[in-house]
């Protein structure tokens, strides 16, 4: 290896024959010292002209997002403000029953939080895991902030009963510590009963399972569509010749470079009860004119309008691997005697595995978070996981339920795209 | 794709299906987008073709939308159209407004994203490069994780970006990215990025070593080896490159609506708006306008993408 890099330095030395030591090139240095050296400039170079981008994609996309997946755990919201309650929680273990102590505790913690303006913050920590108890107590921190006279448990059931209430109390225990698997446990539709086992959340209030699994369910729906329609489209396209193929290739092309949101409401205008699909039915006298089929803003249009969507994902990987089978193969096939269908199945389609395989992790990772499109054509009953997120995010400000579900997307995605790596490589992805 | 002459009937009916089948798929990735052209010239506000638009009267078409477009949010919109009422259009339309920021984004996005993006797409293509593979997963990645993630982590982020310096011990309390135009263009290029990293990287792939060391070998330093023979002949990768990162920014809305404030605008965001709430035909004229931009950019990545073919050799395939 050493040789063959730089043969004309060895040979010299060697020739030269000064003493009987290892191999040095014309400067005296040993060659193998003189090679790593060579070779850790070169990867020193390499690495800083990626430097660079990759400080830049660390610092606005991996650090923002590993922040984020912070608050799924952790949310000092109650602990850091309210420190005395908290320290009893710490000493005294589950299941006890709060004494005077506590009460007082609670008040001074409230006293102090209603006067250093924190008391909202407080509030909305617990109304995660208790609804309602937000305003309980920013009025009760209103009531106390000029102090509050002992015997504390009975100056605050005053104020409001509720602060009686064995659930708040748990609710309180659980955020006494800023660490909390709570949000991950909600997000799964579990909760923790007041003995602090995990229990299902009640049937009414079940949203997050049925939301991933309709998530999965309509990415694999979705995933299969692209397929279907991708697959014919693909083949025709790496068979006709080159001339009338490239000219087909723009109608894949063209919605492949088209905006989103224009492709979205194409789909809108065309599926909406007054819109064009539907006229057109009715004038050709499928349907009746008062039967017109209610075709968006549920999941078929979430399906409808997301299959569009994806499809030149999968158009272009099977095109790419059809690009490259030789047909000979088919040939060989069928004079040996195979029928059209046994070649396709046999000889044709195992070829199509690659591109099949990239096409489909792509279109079912992209499909998995998919939001603009749902939200916008899949009315209540073609959201998905995403735009749960997006509700917490912007409505109902439950950051931390924000932040879980989403870590509980990007673990999924983040497997999807290594089995991708794996199986297809990064670096042969392709566009258009 | 002819058929074998040794087909059997049976075959030839399948051909036939197939042909018919593909014809229908084709119709429906495409007939979506164009439906809207002649929708956006409808006099009457209606998503559907109405009397007079099947029977081609002229009086059922209009351009109403694509003038709503211009006079949308202006101050007087009724006035006659003087240099007063332009410049009313060009400082207050919200549609053009939008277009103003959209192309500022875009543009300087695209600037940041193809210039990092070329330099690590050089870095990564060579062999000796430590890491690889990791550092381009990387790198792919804000293509992959789903945009509402990236979208929500940078709206923590960019509205207080130095809780990084909290978060590595030191105390920090600065400005705000959201809301900023540099916090939308920054967030844009890092979405832009992958997209010109795959560009560029495929078409270092196809770029001969030796033609860097021929020139180092006559006597040019790594500068003018640069300049001089790799650039021309990445070029048309790199420009292919930074349209995608320039589309990508200009059709990107989940970013924009978590970090940008109300001074940015984007066409993306203003049709997000227009959509979900009172929904006017003027969106099928920004659409018709959008899905002609797409047709130029899509002529000018074919175009670069044969150039790229012709010089370096490759024969069309």
């Amino acid at each position: 290896m050493a040789q063959a890099l730089d043969p004309h330095a060895a040979i010299v030395t060697a020739a030269g024959g000064v003493d009987d030591g290892p191999l040095t090139t014309a400067d005296g240095q040993p060659l193998g010292r003189a090679l790593r050296r060579s070779q850790r400039r070169a990867k020193r170079r390499a690495f800083l002209l990626v430097l660079p981008l990759l400080a830049f994609v660390v610092i606005t996309f991996v650090v923002p997002i590993a922040q984020m997946l912070q608050r799924s755990f952790y949310n000092d919201g109650f602990s850091a403000n309210m420190p005395e309650i908290s320290a009893w929680f710490a000493e005294n273990p589950h299941g006890t029953e709060p004494d005077e102590a506590a009460w007082a505790a609670l008040a001074n913690d409230l006293v102090a939080s209603a006067e250093a303006r924190s008391i909202g913050v407080v509030g909305t920590r617990i109304n995660y895991d208790v609804p309602g108890t937000r305003s309980q107590f920013t009025s009760t921190g209103r009531k106390v902030r000029d102090g509050i006279e002992p015997p504390y448990r009975e100056a605050l059931l005053e104020i409001d009963e509720d602060w009686a209430d064995p659930q708040l109390w748990g609710a309180m225990r659980e955020a006494s510590t800023p660490f909390t698997t709570n949000f991950y446990l909600a997000s799964l539709d579990r909760t923790r009963a007041d003995d602090g086992s995990v229990v299902m959340v009640r049937e009414s209030q079940q949203v997050y399972v049925m939301l991933f699994q309709r998530t999965l369910w309509l990415s694999l729906l979705i995933t299969a569509m692209t397929f279907l329609l991708g697959f014919p489209i693909a083949h025709l396209l790496a068979t006709l010749p080159m001339r009338k193929s490239n000219l087909l290739m723009i109608l894949v092309l063209l919605p492949f470079w088209t905006s989103l949101l224009v492709r979205t409401t194409s789909w809108i205008v065309l599926l909406q009860q007054q819109g064009v699909v539907n006229d057109l039915l009715v004038w050709m006298g499928v349907i009746g004119g008062s039967e017109r089929l209610q075709m968006i803003y549920n999941q078929t249009g979430s399906i409808i309008a997301m299959t569009h969507i994806l499809l030149p994902f999968m158009i272009l990987p099977l095109y790419s691997v059809m690009r490259t089978i030789n047909p000979s193969y088919v040939r060989a096939a069928r004079s040996l005697g195979a029928t059209s269908w046994t070649t396709f199945r046999r000889i044709y389609f195992p070829q199509t595995l690659p591109g099949l395989g990239a096409g489909a992790l792509l279109v079912f990772i992209l499909a998995v978070g998919y939001y603009i499109t749902p939200a916008l054509v899949g009315g209540a009953s073609g959201q998905l996981i995403s735009n749960m997120i997006a509700m917490h995010m912007t409505d109902t400000l439950n950051w931390s339920m924000a932040a879980a579900l989403a870590a509980l997307l990007l673990a999924g995605v983040l497997i999807l795209y290594w089995l991708y790596d794996r199986i297809v490589g990064i670096d042969n992805l392709k566009l258009g | 794709m002819a058929l074998p002459n040794y087909a059997s009937p049976l075959e030839r009916v399948w051909h036939w299906t197939y042909l018919v089948l593909c014809t229908l798929i084709f119709i429906f990735l495409i007939a979506p987008i164009l439906v809207i052209i002649p929708l956006s010239f409808n006099a009457e506000p209606y998503f559907t073709f109405t009397e007079k638009m099947r029977s081609f009267d002229p009086e059922g078409y209009s351009m109403r939308w694509y003038d709503s477009l211009l006079t949308f949010g202006m101050q007087a919109p009724d006035g006659p159209r003087d240099a007063s009422w332009w410049s009313d259009a060009w400082n207050n339309a919200k549609w053009v407004n939008a277009a103003k920021n959209s192309l500022i984004i875009g543009f300087f996005s695209t600037i940041l994203a193809t210039g990092l993006g070329t330099l690590a797409a050089l870095g990564l293509s060579r062999p000796e490069m430590p890491f690889r593979r990791g550092i381009m997963a990387i790198l792919i990645s804000p293509m992959i994780v789903p945009l509402i993630i990236t979208a929500t982590g940078m709206f923590f982020f960019y509205s207080n970006p130095c809780s990084l310096l909290t978060w590595i011990g030191l105390s920090g309390n600065c400005g705000r990215l959201a809301g900023t135009y540099l916090g939308v263009i920054l967030a844009h290029a890092t979405l832009g990025i992958p997209f010109v990293i795959i560009t560029v990287t495929a078409t270092l792939v196809g770029f001969d070593q030796s033609l860097n060391r021929a020139a180092a070998s006559l006597g040019a330093n790594p500068r003018t080896t640069f300049f001089r023979v790799t650039m021309p002949l990445i070029l048309p990768g790199v420009i292919s490159g930074a349209l995608f990162a320039f589309v990508t920014s200009f059709d990107e809305v989940v970013a924009v609506l978590f970090i940008a404030g109300p001074d940015q605008q984007t066409i993306p965001r203003q049709m997000w708006n227009g959509i979900r709430e009172q929904i006017s035909p003027a969106i099928l004229a920004v659409a018709t306008l959008l899905v002609l931009f797409s047709i130029a950019l899509l002529t000018t990545v074919e175009l670069l993408r044969r150039r790229s073919e012709r010089i370096r050799g490759v024969t069309p395939r």
